[in-house]
């Protein structure tokens, strides 16, 4: 197996090790520099410690496997009673858009009861083929039946590559999946792009911080992937049908559930800031009551809503619902105005499509100014009252 | 009833950077806190034993430091632990983690219910939970936000969804990934902490699992690879206006009203 040698002698201070790792799997026991099971094999040490004094050995490459074997993109239609989720057409239009390289087919995975006819919607879209699994044991989702219809599809058609949107559905569907097919699964991709080999690289921020990593899945199909609703551009819904539809069968043992939907229950509509085309996003920098009813007021002056940072749901000022970020919601408004916000990744990586990014924060080194369209540097208490009182004058002057 | 709670040592704070020159990891101090999601799995398990009975065991994969949150889950009310710790399991992505968890789970026991966090605030993938309830051949439910009803052959949970919430019945034994706000997280007791000062962590390396090959474990038992770590893409058109308060308000309400949100 694939290990990490340390060599003493070529090591003069192992406290340089110590501090270089970031995972602090570089221990020091009795004197002696030891690597522990923190270790995440990212290689740094390798790479960037001492000449020689860390080496990693790999006594056998991994069996891969035969990549002409899987062709095409396979995208899965999230739907709850065939309303098919937006998402789909965006990941649609990223298979087709991958498909120009490797000049393979799009698929799409239509799972349901009484959806045969929902899935000639599917073919507005651009996808070369429909696999339609409709059976009543599908009219809910459950976990195993709908996996077990994903196992039989990629038996049957071998894609080489998988997306799924990143759904309540699809984020419990897609890991089962994977870890079925014994193969590697990638959450929340940013971006995707194919190579001509068919191996599809995918960026996504990762360790929770500002970090980008570029992960792939050198010798495994299919390969993996979930995307957020409105990271990818979906396209235009043609007039015409292109492709295909084909019904599928399925042997009933797979359909077999342990999981029996009682009842469906509505939500009471909210407000949902993924819909919103103006949002106020509110940071840690804000603290008192009043602050919230001045980012409110400046909200309802735009026709937008109120968003914010996980340290505010933490704090509890807001609801879950509208926290922006890689563990809250993807938004990609015609505006966002952010207000003392410094601007980890985690909470970008869930805004940064937004047409339109203002940012108001008093420190000229925010992050957030790396991601803002206008960095306006300055105190939040000065502008923000100054722009309402602008705003209003505006409006009335209008109505006048 | 046996419940067991998946549980994760995590950094502090998420305040990690890439040094664009020399591609180094710069982090902010070692994992030190239990994953703030875990703390309502670990509640959701108290208030099962506290109306069926039974027992609430803790398991978590990391470095021998991350014994620190099997401590954590003492102090709060678990009653026994297991780390799942060895240099093998290092490099592990997605599906290692979850094969190397699932393993760890049957050598700790047998169990009813198992139970996770909705995400955690270092990964953020959402995915292991599902993963394991694969390995293990038992049917899961993510995203659960409320008990309906527990016995000892069945649990009714509701699920969210994007515009629903779904009450689905699932047959034990099962795994559920719980929501934040699904119960409010008790703090650890001082009382239970001295208690369970000396109480035993079971330390599971490769040699205890029931599959020993190593290529099934850490770097070789995971199909992804990272292939580079940078920094993230500054932006585009980009102005910055560093000018007193009243001039920036001047000026953004005549660039809101040209972009037509006035």
């Amino acid at each position: 197996m694939a290990k990490l040698v340390l060599h003493p002698e070529k090591i003069d201070d192992p406290q340089v090790l110590v501090d270089l790792c970031p995972f602090g799997a570089m221990q020091l026991v009795d004197g002696h520099l030891e690597i522990n099971a923190a270790c995440k094999m990212c290689r740094l040490c390798v790479r960037k410690g001492p000449q020689g004094a860390v080496e990693y050995v790999e006594d056998k490459p991994k069996p891969s496997v035969n990549k002409d074997e899987w062709k095409g993109i396979l995208v899965y239609v999230d739907h709850v009673d065939g309303n098919i989720h937006p998402v789909t057409w965006e990941l649609i239009g990223k298979a087709r858009e991958m498909s120009q390289v490797t000049h393979q087919p799009v698929y799409a995975l239509f799972a349901g009861s009484d959806i045969e006819d929902k899935a000639h919607e599917v073919l507005h879209y651009g996808v070369d083929e429909v696999f339609v699994y409709d059976k009543p044991e599908l009219a809910r989702f459950e976990i195993e039946p709908y996996t077990g219809v994903f196992e039989d599809l990629i038996h049957t058609i071998k894609p080489s590559s998988i997306l799924i949107g990143a759904t309540t559905v699809g984020r419990q569907l897609a890991p089962r999946v994977a870890a079925r097919m014994k193969t590697g699964l990638t959450a929340d991709c940013t971006i995707l792009e194919m190579e001509e080999n068919t191996d599809l690289s995918q960026i996504r921020p990762a360790f929770g911080g500002n970090i980008m990593a570029h992960i792939k899945t050198p010798n495994n199909r299919p390969q993996m992937a979930t995307v957020r609703y409105k990271i990818m551009n979906a396209p235009e819904r043609q007039n015409t049908e292109s492709g295909k539809i084909t019904v599928c069968d399925i042997d009933p043992e797979k359909l077999i559930s342990h999981v029996e939907v009682l009842e469906l229950v509505e939500k009471p509509k909210e407000d949902l800031i993924e819909n919103a085309e103006v949002l106020i996003a509110a940071g840690r920098a804000l603290k008192k009551p009043e602050d919230m009813e001045m980012v409110a007021h400046l909200a309802r002056l735009l026709g937008g809503q109120v968003a914010c940072t996980r340290p505010l749901v933490e704090a509890g000022l807001f609801d879950a619902t509208k926290q922006i970020g890689l563990s809250g919601r993807t938004v990609r408004p015609k505006l966002i105005i952010t207000i003392g916000i410094s601007g980890a990744v985690q909470f970008t990586a869930g805004m940064d499509h937004s047409d339109t990014i203002i940012a108001i924060n008093n420190d000229p080194d925010a992050p957030i100014f790396k991601t803002a369209n206008y960095c306006l540097v300055g105190d939040m208490y000065d502008i923000v009252p100054a722009l309402i009182d602008r705003i209003e004058q505006r409006k009335a002057a209008h109505h006048a | 009833m046996k419940i067991l709670v998946c549980i994760k040592q995590v950094p502090e704070s998420n305040k990690v950077e890439v040094d664009p020159v020399t591609g180094v990891i710069k982090r902010d101090g070692a994992a030190s806190k239990m994953n703030p999601y875990d703390l309502y799995a670990l509640e959701t398990a108290f208030r099962i034993r506290e109306q069926l009975g039974g027992s609430v065991h803790v398991i978590s994969m990391g470095p021998p430091q991350a014994k620190e949150v099997i401590r954590e889950a003492y102090a709060m009310g678990a009653d026994s632990g297991t780390l799942v710790s060895d240099r093998a399991f290092g490099g592990a992505d997605v599906l290692a983690t979850s094969y190397t968890l699932s393993q760890g789970i049957k050598a700790a026991g047998d169990f009813d219910l198992i139970l996770c966090g909705k995400q955690t605030t270092d990964g953020d993938t959402a995915q292991v939970g599902s993963e394991i309830a694969e390995c293990l051949h038992i049917p899961s439910v993510a995203n659960v936000v409320e008990l309906r009803e527990v016995t000892d052959k069945t649990i009714t949970v509701a699920m969210d969804l994007p515009d629903e919430v779904e009450i689905a019945r699932v047959t034990l034994p099962c795994l559920l990934a719980v929501d934040k706000d699904i119960f409010m997280p008790r703090l650890p007791s001082y009382v239970r902490k001295c208690a369970s000062a000396n109480r035993e962590i079971r330390i599971l390396s490769l040699k205890d699992m029931d599959d020993q090959n190593p290529d099934h474990y850490g770097l070789n038992g995971s199909p992804t690879q990272v292939q580079r770590i940078f920094p993230p893409d500054v932006s585009h058109d980009q102005e910055t206006w560093n000018e007193p308060a009243d001039i920036l308000a001047d000026r953004l309400s005549e660039k809101l009203a040209e972009l037509r949100f006035i």
